[in-house]
C-alpha cells in the first residue's frame, strides 16, 4: 500500500513536469537552423525526396552505421543469452494444432509481405519509408511464418550470412565514399540522377537497402532465436 | 492538434511508468516500458509539428524551392526513426532476461528476486 503511495506521487511530480512543459510549450513559427539547413540543401546537395531519409543516411550516417551496431549488439547479447545453459536433449513441445486459416494465408502473405518489405526498403529515398521499416517488414513475414510452423528452424549461417555481408558492403561503401566523393557515407560516389526517380540520389538507395537486409536480419535472429527457447 | 498529440503522449509515459512502478510481473513491467517508450515518441513527434505544414518529403505538391514554407521539422523524425529501432532491440532483450530469470526461478514476480537485497 505504502509503495503504492509514493508511486502516486512520483507520478503526480512527474505529471506536474509534463503539465508545465506543456503548457509553456509554443510550436515554432518557422523552420530552425537546423532544419532551415536541411530543407534548403537536401534537394541540391543529397538528391533525395525524402528529407528524413537523407539525414538517416547521409548528413547523420554515421549515427545510423552506431544505431544498426546497436541493433547487432542487442542481437547477438540475446543469442547468447538464451544460449547459454540450453539443455540439448530437446524435449519436443505438445503444440496446440494451427488452424487451416494460418497455414493457408501463410502461404500467400508471407512471400507478399516480403515483397513490401523490399518495396519499401528500395525506395525509402522517395516516400515515408526506409531499411528500418523495411526490414521490420520483412521480419514480420518471419514471424508469420514461424507462428504457422511454431518448430520451423531458420538457417542461422543463413542468417548471419546475409548480415555480416550487408554490414561489410555498408561499411566499404562508407570507406569508398572518403575515397571518391570527400567524407564518409557520402552518396556522392553515384551520380545524383535526375531528383524523384527510383535509381537517383546517389549511393542512398543501395545504402538504404543493405540497413534494410541488415536489419531484417538481425530481427529475424532474434525471432529465430526467441521462438527455439523451451517451452515455458 | 499538436496538443493532443502531446497530450496523448506524456499520458501514455505516465501510464507506463505507473505500470511499471506498481507491477510486479516482469512481462507487465516489459510491457509498461513499452508504452512509456511509445509516449516519448509521439511527444518528439509531436513537436516536431508545425501547423499547416505536411511531411518532409519534396515532390510535386511540395517543390524544393517552397520546402522551407511547406514542410514540418524532419529532425525530430529522423531521431524518433532512431528510436523505434534502439526500442524494439531493448524490448527484446529484456524479454530474453525475463525469460533467463524465468528458467533460474520458476516465476517472474520481481520481488522473489533477492539476490541484491541487503
Amino acid at each position: 500500500m505504502i509503495k503504492r503511495i509514493i508511486a502516486l506521487a512520483l507520478l503526480i511530480g512527474v505529471g506536474l513536469i509534463f503539465t508545465t512543459l506543456m503548457v509553456t510549450y509554443e510550436p515554432d513559427a518557422n523552420l530552425n537552423l537546423t532544419a532551415r539547413y536541411y530543407a534548403e540543401h537536401t534537394a541540391s546537395d543529397v538528391g533525395s525526396a525524402n528529407i528524413v531519409t537523407a539525414i538517416v543516411v547521409t548528413y547523420r550516417g554515421l549515427d545510423t552505421l552506431g544505431e544498426v551496431t546497436v541493433l547487432f549488439l542487442a542481437s547477438s547479447i540475446i543469442g547468447l543469452v538464451l544460449s547459454l545453459g540450453k539443455k540439448q536433449n530437446k524435449t519436443l513441445r505438445n503444440l496446440v494444432p494451427v488452424g487451416e486459416l494460418l497455414t493457408t494465408g501463410n502461404l500467400y502473405l508471407a512471400p507478399i509481405i516480403m515483397l513490401l518489405g523490399v518495396y519499401v526498403f528500395v525506395n525509402g529515398h522517395l516516400t515515408p519509408g526506409g531499411g528500418f521499416q523495411g526490414g521490420a517488414i520483412i521480419a514480420s513475414s518471419m514471424l508469420l511464418l514461424l507462428l504457422a510452423d511454431p518448430l520451423k528452424q531458420f538457417s542461422h549461417t543463413l542468417i548471419s550470412l546475409v548480415e555480416s555481408l550487408s554490414g561489410f558492403v555498408y561499411v566499404a561503401l562508407g570507406v569508398l565514399g572518403i575515397v571518391l566523393a570527400g567524407s564518409f557515407l557520402d552518396n556522392r560516389i553515384l551520380p545524383l540522377g535526375h531528383f524523384g526517380d527510383l535509381i537517383s540520389a546517389g549511393a542512398i538507395p543501395l545504402i538504404y537497402s543493405l540497413i534494410g537486409l541488415k536489419v531484417g536480419a538481425e530481427f529475424s535472429s532474434m525471432l529465430a532465436n526467441l521462438s527455439e527457447m523451451e517451452d515455458l | 492538434m499538436a496538443y493532443i498529440a502531446m497530450a496523448t503522449g506524456f499520458l501514455l509515459i505516465l501510464i507506463g511508468f505507473y505500470g511499471a512502478l506498481t507491477n510486479r510481473n516482469l512481462l507487465r513491467m516489459i510491457v509498461a516500458f513499452t508504452i512509456a517508450d511509445s509516449g516519448i515518441n509521439i511527444v518528439i513527434i509531436a513537436i516536431g509539428y508545425m501547423h499547416g505544414r505536411t511531411a518532409p518529403i519534396l515532390d510535386a505538391v511540395v517543390p524544393a524551392a517552397e520546402a522551407l514554407n511547406r514542410i514540418i521539422d524532419p529532425v525530430p523524425q529522423a531521431l524518433v526513426l532512431t528510436a523505434i529501432v534502439i526500442g524494439v532491440g531493448v524490448t527484446a532483450l529484456m524479454l530474453a532476461f525475463a525469460y533467463k530469470l524465468y528458467e533460474r526461478k520458476g516465476t517472474l514476480d520481481i520481488a522473489k528476486f533477492t539476490e541484491l537485497k541487503w
